[in-house]
């Protein structure tokens, strides 16, 4: 049997895209939630929570980006030019948060700006991500081997929805991080905003998930065909079972159990937008066939990657090991 | 002058100008992270807490840029394919799987410990906190060795075959990779961000001397040691430099002619100090030269054939008007640091090293030359490159997005507003953490909030509460 090197690479970006999502999800999420803590001492707190490894979490992006131009070169030019706008934007604003987490302690009066800039660029990042994949749903129109739509198509009331969505669905994650990272006036804080983000994460997956299939009657027919409804039928109860753990666990004492279930609702939406794109890789133009790079290519990446993902896991596990437990108010080297 | 700004001028004038703000960057921690492994090492081994002293100052500065090179590399990586999403498609194959090498080798192992390597000291202990600065240090090496095997590949295209839609695909990686200009790329670049980061450390270092006399016991360190890299690495990076250019007049003989400023071709080719190329006319205006040097130079021959741009047509030879310029203003500073490394030596020699004022001086006003000349010197190597994006395959103007030029041009300019602000509040926090004094650490009351319950005059304290200045 021949190894379809195509599919098992459409298989890891897309588990590195799906890392990216959960990693720097929750960290830009704490960014979207900084204006509700305007405490000095909470935002050290909070910024202390996520300092060690935003770094990491930031380069699941560069991966997901260059590994799309390694091994579906075709799928890269042609999203990039048709999601310039959102792009551009999200860059610039991981500019300003990106370079927050240093800038705010090297100054005192102009610490309030740098603070800015970290909610600011966590948001506008964030929200222009949710566009970018909204924008994908929709579908990008290629000829030629080259983006054929205009430069404003990406911007619709679908993909604008999917923006704020991603927004209260990062606040999920970023509340539940800090409910198990704190304690204290800043824990039970954050408590109350993830029940809030939490409703309004689950109404807004309802309302994508029932806008979605007009997009495009593909995605119609994919979840609602037999025997593709069988599994497909499975992911919205799992959802709910993961909205009970994560109201439950609000409730209750183990403070690991709400961030690992807004996890898990990220991670079955996340199967859902798979199981509606599959084959595709820029609906409704490029199969993942079409858009891989030579099995050439595909095997050499792959080799190394066999070897070095498990050490990445490893030794990022590892980071998140030595910083684990809550934080402690009084480290940090600033 | 608007009708040349198409959407062609304006992607690469974003390009250009993300990337050199990018370089900046790296060119700095690059060789400031081996510093600090170097500083580590010393500590453990020696002792001695002023080593310990010394990482500490510099910690916080590599924070600070590291965080500076993350954010502005993350432009670059989107940048191929919002910018040059042709040469993307096309070259993919290729370059897109070092790339792919160059995040899980190198970037996931600076991020994975750069972590531990700035908050964890007290919490594994000064062993594993070692490796990790280690770690981070190699990672960037193997940045650096990823990203220009993929620059070197555009320049000297070897090892691929063309399928049937045009894309470049691989056909032997081992030529891909180690293609003809990447050796000497790699060690140019590497020798470079050592350099960069010697004279930054080595201003940093004169500048406190000159302040109070050299009593201050780690500017005095941080003086010397930078001085040494300056003698002893400058003349490799003059030799590097030599090599390289040799290998590029092999490889691409028009950016050679550029570089000389030679319109018509010689045997026995003069050496053009200096001048002002007019590519229109084709002529080196006011040229003061030094008959066959270049000659003998570029061949080793006192007669050698030098090509000049005329054996090219127009539309293929990179612009003169450039490249002449940015690559002497190289090779002058390169002199100009192997002349401030041979005054330290003279004066290791001759005694007083910290008495010296205006060598310290020097070394103050040298502090930025490595940056200058980096940028300089990948103007030189780029735009010689010219008309191509891959070298004698695949032009510029045929490698750019379908993009138009409004949403190009309005992106440049967020792009210019965001970097000349974000950027220039990041040198000039710089600025201020070089300004504390390297005995004292952290006297500045505005550096970090943190930390005022215990100003602590270091040295009396254990090697934990140095550690942490937060405590
Ligand atoms: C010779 C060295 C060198 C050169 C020519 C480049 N870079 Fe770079 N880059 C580095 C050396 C480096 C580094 C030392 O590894 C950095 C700098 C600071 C840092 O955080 O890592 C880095 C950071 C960095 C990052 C962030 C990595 C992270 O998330 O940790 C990305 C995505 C890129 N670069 C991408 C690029 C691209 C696409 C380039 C070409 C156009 C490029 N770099 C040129
Ligand atoms: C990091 C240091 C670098 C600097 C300062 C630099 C500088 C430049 C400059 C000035 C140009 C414009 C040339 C012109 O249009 O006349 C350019 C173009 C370009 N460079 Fe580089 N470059 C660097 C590294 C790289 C690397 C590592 C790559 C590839 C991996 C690369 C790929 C390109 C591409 C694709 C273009 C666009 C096409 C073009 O305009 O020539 N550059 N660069
Ligand atoms: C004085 C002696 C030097 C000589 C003869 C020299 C020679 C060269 C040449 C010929 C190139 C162009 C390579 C190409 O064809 O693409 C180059 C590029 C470059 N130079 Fe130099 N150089 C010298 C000093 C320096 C110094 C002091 C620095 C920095 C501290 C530096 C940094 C660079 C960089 C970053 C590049 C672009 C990357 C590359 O192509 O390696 N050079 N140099």
């Amino acid at each position: 049997m021949e190894i379809d090197l195509a599919f098992i690479w459409a298989g890891l970006i897309a588990v590195a895209v799906l890392a990216y999502v959960i990693l720097d999800g929750f960290d830009l999420g704490v960014g979207i939630l900084f204006p509700f803590y305007p405490e000095e001492h909470d935002r050290n707190l909070m910024m202390n929570s996520i300092a060690p490894v935003w770094d990491g979490n930031e380069t699941w992006l560069v991966l997901g980006g260059g590994g799309l131009l390694a091994v579906f070169p075709l799928a890269y030019a042609t999203i990039m030019p048709a999601l310039y706008a959102p792009l551009i934007a999200m860059l610039l604003a991981l500019i300003f948060r990106g370079v927050a987490f240093e800038f705010r302690w090297r100054t005192k009066r102009g610490k309030f700006l740098w603070d800015w800039a970290f909610a600011g660029g966590s948001l506008v990042a964030t929200f222009a991500q949710g566009v970018a994949l909204g924008a994908l749903v929709q579908g990008i129109k290629v000829e030629n081997r080259a983006y054929a739509g205009g430069w404003w198509d990406w911007l619709t009331p679908f993909s604008l929805l999917t923006g704020a969505a991603l927004v209260v669905g990062y606040a999920l994650l970023g509340s539940t991080w800090l409910v198990m990272k704190t304690a204290g006036d800043i824990q039970a804080k954050a408590r109350l905003q993830a029940r809030l983000t939490g409703i309004g994460t689950l109404g807004l997956i309802g309302a994508v998930s029932l806008w979605t299939p007009f997009q495009n009657l593909v995605y119609l027919e994919r979840w609602f065909a037999w025997p593709a409804m069988l599994y497909s039928g499975i992911v919205p109860v799992l959802v709910l079972l993961c909205a009970f753990l994560l109201f439950t666990g609000l409730a209750g004492k183990r403070d690991y159990v709400p961030f690992l279930a807004s996890l898990g609702i990220f991670v079955l939406c996340y199967i859902g937008i798979g199981i509606s794109f599959y084959p595709y890789m820029v609906p409704p133009s490029l199969t993942i066939w079409d858009a891989a790079a030579p099995d050439d290519s595909l095997g050499f990446l792959l080799v190394g990657t066999v070897f070095l993902l498990p050490m990445i896991l490893g030794y990022t596990a590892y980071a998140y090991w030595v910083f684990r437990g809550k934080v402690d108010p009084d480290e940090g080297y600033h | 002058m608007f009708e040349t700004l198409d959407a062609t001028m304006l992607a690469r004038i974003q390009f250009a100008f993300t990337v050199s703000f990018h370089i900046v960057f790296p060119a700095f921690s690059i060789g400031l992270a081996s510093y600090l492994a170097v500083l580590e090492g010393l500590w453990l081994w020696k002792k001695d807490e002023a080593y310990l002293k010394v990482f500490n100052y510099w910690k916080i500065i590599f924070a600070v840029t590291f965080g500076m090179g993350v954010v502005s590399g993350i432009v670059m990586s989107y940048q191929f394919g919002t910018n040059w999403s042709v040469f993307s498609d096309k070259a993919g194959p290729v370059i897109g799987p070092l790339m792919g090498y160059e995040v899980l080798t190198a970037f996931f192992l600076e991020a994975g410990f750069l972590g531990v390597m700035l908050f964890g000291l007290k919490r594994v202990g000064p062993k594993l906190h070692f490796m990790a600065t280690l770690m981070v240090a190699i990672g960037t090496l193997m940045s650096a060795f990823w990203i220009l095997s993929v620059n070197s590949w555009m320049h000297t295209p070897a090892g691929y075959a063309i399928n049937d839609v045009g894309q470049y695909v691989p056909a032997d990686w081992w030529a891909i990779v180690f293609n003809p200009s990447f050796p000497y790329r790699l060690v140019h670049m590497v020798l470079a961000a050592y350099l960069t980061t010697a004279f930054v450390v080595g201003a940093v270092g004169a500048w406190h001397v000159l302040k109070d006399d050299g009593r201050d016991r780690g500017a005095r360190i941080m003086f010397s040691m930078a001085l040494w890299m300056a003698a002893l690495v400058s003349p490799l990076q003059i030799l590097a430099g030599d090599f390289h250019g040799l290998n590029t007049l092999e490889h691409q003989p028009a950016k050679v002619a550029a570089m000389e400023g030679h319109y018509d071709t010689h045997a026995g080719a003069p050496l053009i100090l200096f001048g002002l190329p007019d590519d229109e006319a084709e002529v080196m205006r006011y040229a003061v030269e030094v008959p066959k040097l270049g000659s003998l130079i570029l061949t080793h021959s006192w007669d050698g054939e030098v090509k000049g741009l005329k054996e090219w047509p127009k539309e293929d030879r990179p612009p003169a008007e450039i490249v002449f310029w940015s690559f002497r203003i190289m090779v002058a500073i390169g002199f100009a640091m192997l002349g401030v490394g041979l005054w330290s030596l003279y004066r290791r020699w001759r005694g007083g090293l910290y008495d010296d004022k205006w060598l310290a001086r020097a070394a103050v006003i040298m502090g930025p030359s490595g940056f200058v000349a980096v940028l300089a010197g990948w103007i030189t190597t780029e735009v010689g490159r010219q008309p191509y994006t891959i070298y004698g395959l695949l032009r510029t103007a045929d490698s750019v997005s379908p993009l138009e030029a409004p949403a190009v041009a309005s992106s440049l300019i967020a792009f210019i507003i965001v970097y000349f602000a974000v950027f220039g509040a990041g040198v000039f926090y710089l600025l201020r953490l070089m300004r504390r004094k390297p005995d004292i650490g952290f006297d500045d009351e505005d550096i970090g909030p943190t930390r005022t319950a215990g100003i602590t005059p270091a040295p009396a304290v254990d090697a934990d509460r140095v550690m942490n200045p937060a405590e």
